[in-house]
């Protein structure tokens, strides 16, 4: 598994600092604690949670837009933070990102011909313009604007949410990546919309082999696209369960993972009325500023056992194979 | 591109847009007839310097369109001489001011932490010394023997405002998403600026440059009038001076004098404050309609 491992996040803490008030001090704000984790070559892990947990965080910890406070991140077994220039420009290339909200990431004075082509030339992909058209078209044509002579001339505003989101996978196409952080890809298009986007995106992954993270706070987005992969749940700033797909979301660990899994609608009317919802001790996520002490579940847990989860952070148990889970419970299974 | 393609692009499709925003086509056509009338004018007509005592203060006639001076010379032959020199002294002072507004503003968001103190601690000092008075101080020290002079002191006092501007317009810009796919793309700094950052305020940017070239104007004629700038040559601010302290204050006759570089000078400032609203078209493709 190591060996095998695209990127390692080897105990990765990020805080930010935070005044409060004109005479207050300065406060640290921890927003990923501990994180360890590590994503085989071409896997897809998906990265779930509610907001503010540090999801996204995560990712831009990933793909070097912002520094961990302390650990290391790994790159194919670099430290991308201790990289010579080469090896930087290396992993800078081959890990890309898709943004969230198509509207905001891309630039509107640049055609779409311009916002494709812009790596392209930095990188010396290609040399000349007649060049440059024709990767951009085969670009367009394999995110499924077709035909793609429609769209390299237009500009993102003369495009719709769901094609804007294609132009900005192309976009993270275009230095042909190894490894594609998706923050949310398709949470802000329209529901009919989505399903295509996946399915673009695991075809994309199949054809070019690429491995992803996958964040997303939607449990039905991640099963759906993530169940060959592993789901890491995160909860604020921590990952307290991680496992394949199909047993995590049928066999939760985690009171945590529970408690999401129970938040989910059936279809199902009958099912849904017969669910009886887990009885969270408090319904008030803890604020980032003032972490309860032990594990960070433990004011909201049903499960909490007085003198051990207020008291100690847990350990990862590994109760079944592959099946990860930080929680007491499981300790010594 | 075909060299067809990029004449079309640079010259054609900006008349399409600005034709499509009325009060802009009319400001245009008016700013292009003055900018001709005062520089390509006086090769036609020459400025006329001969004093003619028996045709003194005369009215408009077909022979002085505009009528004489206190010493019978043409007015209309001085408009047409006088403009170029106002114009001149005002682009570069436009320029001089936003090239230093945009790149110390873009600096400043753009670096951060210590140089953005820095730089915005000076905008903030000129910022707070009022403009006019300390441009008659400096006027009056600094010997400003040709326009080119003029229009650095008046350009080197009139970035910070812009700046500030700038600053945090590349301060929001600078978080967009955009800009971090493309630092995730290695697309370098100079791109990120250059290529992502700014287009995005071109149109805000030209504007500026416009309305700083419209604030020169208004400083380098308030420094002629007052008689602090003796630089000699012919000009629409040394016309109003000397038709105020020759005629206007004793002759009813000289009000075609006076008001000739007057409106001349308002009518710059008008077309070119209007034609601002059709740039907005062409360097933002989001207001183009019909595309």
């Amino acid at each position: 598994m190591e060996d095998r491992a695209i990127i390692q996040l080897d105990h990765v803490s990020k805080s930010f600092t935070v005044r409060s008030g004109i005479f207050g001090g300065r406060k640290n704000m921890q927003v990923i604690g501990d994180l360890s984790l590590s994503i085989g070559r071409g896997e897809v892990l998906c990265l779930v949670g509610e907001s503010g947990c540090g999801k996204t965080t995560t990712g831009k910890l990933i793909v070097g837009l912002i520094k961990p406070t302390s650990g290391r991140i790994l790159f194919e077994g670099k430290d991308i933070w201790s990289m010579n220039n080469e090896e930087f420009k290396d992993y800078r290339k081959a890990v890309q990102i898709i943004h969230q909200d198509p509207y905001s990431s891309l630039n509107p004075v640049h055609r779409i011909y311009n916002i494709l082509s812009a790596p392209l030339f930095r990188h010396g992909l290609v040399r000349n313009r007649s060049e440059a058209e024709e990767k951009v078209l085969d670009l367009l044509d394999r995110v499924d604007l077709t035909p793609p002579g429609d769209f390299i001339y237009k500009y993102p505003h003369q495009l719709s949410g769901g094609q804007r989101q294609r132009v900005a996978i192309a976009r993270s196409l275009t230095l042909n990546p190894k490894f594609i952080v998706a923050d949310e890809a398709v949470s802000m298009l329209d529901v009919s919309i989505r399903l295509s986007i996946i399915e673009l995106l695991r075809r994309l992954k199949e054809e070019m082999n690429v491995t992803f993270l996958f964040i997303t706070h939607d449990l039905a987005m991640a099963k759906y696209f993530g169940w060959e992969g592993r789901i890491a749940v995160m909860y604020l700033g921590r990952i307290v369960e991680i496992g394949p797909t199909p047993r995590v979301i049928e066999n939760p660990l985690h009171p945590y993972t529970k408690a999401l899994l129970m938040a989910i609608p059936e279809a199902d009317p009958q099912v849904t009325r017969n669910k009886t919802p887990m009885k969270l001790r408090s319904l008030d996520i803890p604020s980032l500023l003032n972490l309860p002490p032990g594990c960070s579940f433990n004011p909201r847990c049903p499960f909490w056992i007085e003198g051990t989860c207020d008291k100690e952070v847990p350990d990862m148990y590994e109760p079944e194979n592959d099946h990860y889970v930080s929680c007491f419970l499981f300790r010594g299974k | 591109m075909k060299s067809r393609e990029i004449v079309k692009r640079i010259f054609w499709e900006p008349l399409v847009i600005i034709s499509r925003d009325k009060a802009g086509l009319i400001g245009f056509i008016f700013l292009l007839s003055i900018l001709l009338l005062s520089f390509v004018g006086p090769y036609f007509v020459k400025l006329d310097t001969e004093v003619k005592l028996d045709k003194i203060y005369q009215f408009p006639s077909r022979e002085h369109i505009l009528g004489t001076d206190n010493q019978g010379r043409d007015i209309f032959s001085q408009i047409v001489n006088g403009g170029r020199d106002v114009i001149i002294v005002a682009f570069l002072a436009g320029l001089i001011s936003t090239l230093i507004a945009v790149s110390l503003g873009s600096l400043s968001a753009y670096a951060g932490g210590f140089t953005d103190t820095v730089i915005m601690f000076i905008t903030e000092i000129i910022l707070t010394i009022p403009q006019f008075p300390l441009l008659a101080v400096l006027a009056a020290f600094v010997r400003l023997t040709n326009p080119t002079m003029l229009a650095f002191i008046i350009g080197f006092l009139g970035w910070p405002a812009l700046a500030r501007a700038i600053r945090s317009q590349v301060l929001s810009i600078k978080e967009r998403d955009y800009i971090e796919a493309a630092r995730v793309l290695d697309l370098g700094r100079m791109h990120i600026i250059f290529s992502e950052i700014l287009p995005n305020m071109l149109s805000y940017i030209v504007i500026s440059l416009i309305m700083a070239m419209t604030g020169a104007v208004y400083s380098q004629v308030g420094l002629i009038i007052l008689g602090l700038v003796p630089f000699y040559g012919h000009n629409w601010g040394l016309m109003i001076q000397l038709a105020w302290t020759r005629g206007a204050i004793f002759y009813k006759g000289s009000i075609f004098y006076i008001l000739s570089p007057i409106i001349a000078i308002v009518l710059f400032q008008w077309s070119a404050v209007t034609f601002t609203r059709s740039l907005e078209g062409i360097f933002n493709p989001r207001l183009r309609a019909g595309e």
